[in-house]
């Protein structure tokens, strides 16, 4: 047998019986930053590819949601932090190997390079809004220098787009204590991921026939790749140290294993992947709908499972019961 | 960097929990929270048991993981030396540097909202005292020193005695030693 006990109670909260210091804050920021990753590569992709009429929404209006998105995300990521008055401390240094602060600094960057996306295409995206810009001078000005750039702005969006996909998987695989995110393919699974979720936004949203259809076929590629990122993840979990081999039973026969597989593999990539496949061959059209909010489900739901196993994967771990009513006896 | 270590005799060390009550009193540590905490381990098969008893804390890494993926530099280490501190000015409480210890050492404080850890009592070292913990061991199974001085107790002790440190695979470097 091999036990280890603790001798004094240690309860530290967050900590024990094991840990778990973020909840569905960090992971709706992981989603929501993936969809606005998504959202900022495809306004930029059609730009790019001219397909104001094949696909108008996503090359004049997508862009909008970009900043609404992302800030929603950074919302919640604030709700998380524990000391939240020293915020703005992520902006008085950069630390070169901490994913957490590069992720900090291109928040700050997309911010403008999104805001020059959007006013590129306000004109012909937004034609209800455009004149109360261009009634100013400087406002008519700036919308002349970005519509003149419209390419130049596109091709800066799609670097930055794709760097905050990336970070957030980044992020987690930097992890070497957590031996479940400790894998180079949680960056372009995560990437995968958010740009699926943009697309199936597209698709919800978009009312022209062609681009639904477009964007069904974008998703469908997209899944198909995240689905081998899945397998390519698991085969690096199971070919692992000994500690992801026991990260890896949580999903295998253990307590996240119908999270996983039923509601994240199956209802989030499997059935809209079939149901994606019946559109375009032109069955299935009444339950359009369903895919692309599977998807985006799907998108959560990888965050939220990633984020609640890895935390609790761990290089060390003791037999001990955490009781919470003995801290309520403390005070008494 | 000057390395600072402890050194643990777990052949001497009866589990008391001494350790743990003198870093609370002298660090203010919040109730229901810890810095430091003592495991019993048992191995073996009745009646072939052996247990050891590990007085444990953070292992003030020589290549810390919590330091590297603290987005702020909040984690840092004091004054050319292996030991870890917080700066609470500096500390978001975004909870990053707690998922990078392979060791679960640290913790949210209190209800500040910063993160906090095992400091090796810098404050006292600072002065050429030892740590609370160590100076509180009612068996002096506890040393503390520095690795850099051939001569110092934690030296001689790893020169002449058998020890492990806590996973060293996971390439954090550890400076809690204890002695087997």
């Amino acid at each position: 047998m091999k036990e280890e006990l603790f001798v004094t109670a240690r309860s530290n909260a967050l900590i024990d019986p094991s840990l778990h210091i973020w909840t569905w804050e960090v992971a709706m920021y992981l989603f929501l930053g993936g969809l606005t990753a998504g959202i900022m590569v495809f306004a930029a992709c059609m730009t790019l590819l001219r397909k104001d009429g094949e696909a108008p929404f996503a090359t004049t209006k997508l862009a909008l949601l970009a900043p609404i998105v992302l800030s929603l995300g950074m919302t919640t990521l604030f709700l998380d932090l524990e000391h939240k008055l020293f915020v703005f401390r992520f902006y008085t240094s950069f630390q070169l190997l901490s994913p957490m602060s590069w992720g900090a600094w291109i928040l700050i960057v997309i911010y403008p390079v999104s805001i020059l996306q959007i006013l590129s295409t306000l004109r012909s995206g937004y034609p209800q809004a455009s004149p109360y810009v261009d009634r100013l001078a400087a406002g008519k000005a700036i919308l002349d220098w970005c519509e003149a750039n419209r390419r130049a702005i596109a091709l800066t969006a799609i670097p930055f787009g794709i760097a905050l996909g990336i970070y957030t998987g980044i992020l987690l695989s930097a992890f070497s204590a957590r031996p479940f995110w400790n894998s180079g393919v949680l960056g372009p699974l995560f990437l995968v991921s958010g740009l699926s979720t943009a697309a199936a936004l597209v698709a919800l949203v978009a009312r022209q026939h062609s681009e639904k259809v477009l964007f069904t076929r974008i998703d469908l590629v997209l899944i198909a790749a995240e689905l081998a990122l899945v397998a390519l993840f698991i085969i690096n979990l199971a070919s692992g140290t000994e500690q992801q081999l026991i990260a890896l039973d949580s999903i295998m026969s253990g307590p996240y294993t119908f999270v996983f597989w039923v509601l994240f593999v199956g209802v989030g990539l499997l059935i809209p992947l079939l149901l994606e496949l019946l559109e375009i061959r032109g069955m299935a059209r009444r339950v359009a709908i369903v895919a692309p909010i599977l998807v985006l489900l799907g998108g959560y739901v990888l965050r939220q499972v990633m984020i609640d196993i890895g935390q609790e994967s761990a290089w060390i771990s003791y037999d001990t019961q955490y009781n919470a009513e003995l801290l309520q006896r403390l005070h008494e | 960097m000057t390395r600072f270590a402890m050194v643990i005799d777990t052949k001497t060390c009866i589990g008391c929990g001494d350790c743990v009550v003198a870093c609370k009193a002298e660090n203010r540590v919040p109730d229901g929270l810890n810095r430091d905490w003592v495991v019993e381990a048992t191995r073996g098969k009745y009646p072939k048991l052996t247990t050891e008893f590990r007085s444990e804390r953070c292992n003030h890494c020589s290549n810390a993981t919590c330091v590297t993926l603290c987005p702020t530099g909040a984690s840092h280490y004091w004054a050319g030396t292996n030991i870890v501190l917080v700066d609470p000015d500096m500390c978001t409480g975004c909870k990053a540097c707690i998922a990078a210890c392979p060791y679960d050492a640290r913790l949210v404080m209190h209800p500040d909202g910063y993160i906090d850890k095992c400091t090796f009592c810098h404050h006292r070292v600072e002065e050429g005292l030892d740590p609370a913990c160590v100076s509180s061991c009612p068996t002096r199974c506890m040393h503390c020193g520095s690795l850099d001085d051939p001569e110092s107790e934690v030296s001689r002790l790893l020169r002449t005695r058998k020890y492990k440190v806590l996973k060293p695979e996971t390439g954090n470097v550890p400076n809690v030693y204890y002695l087997i």
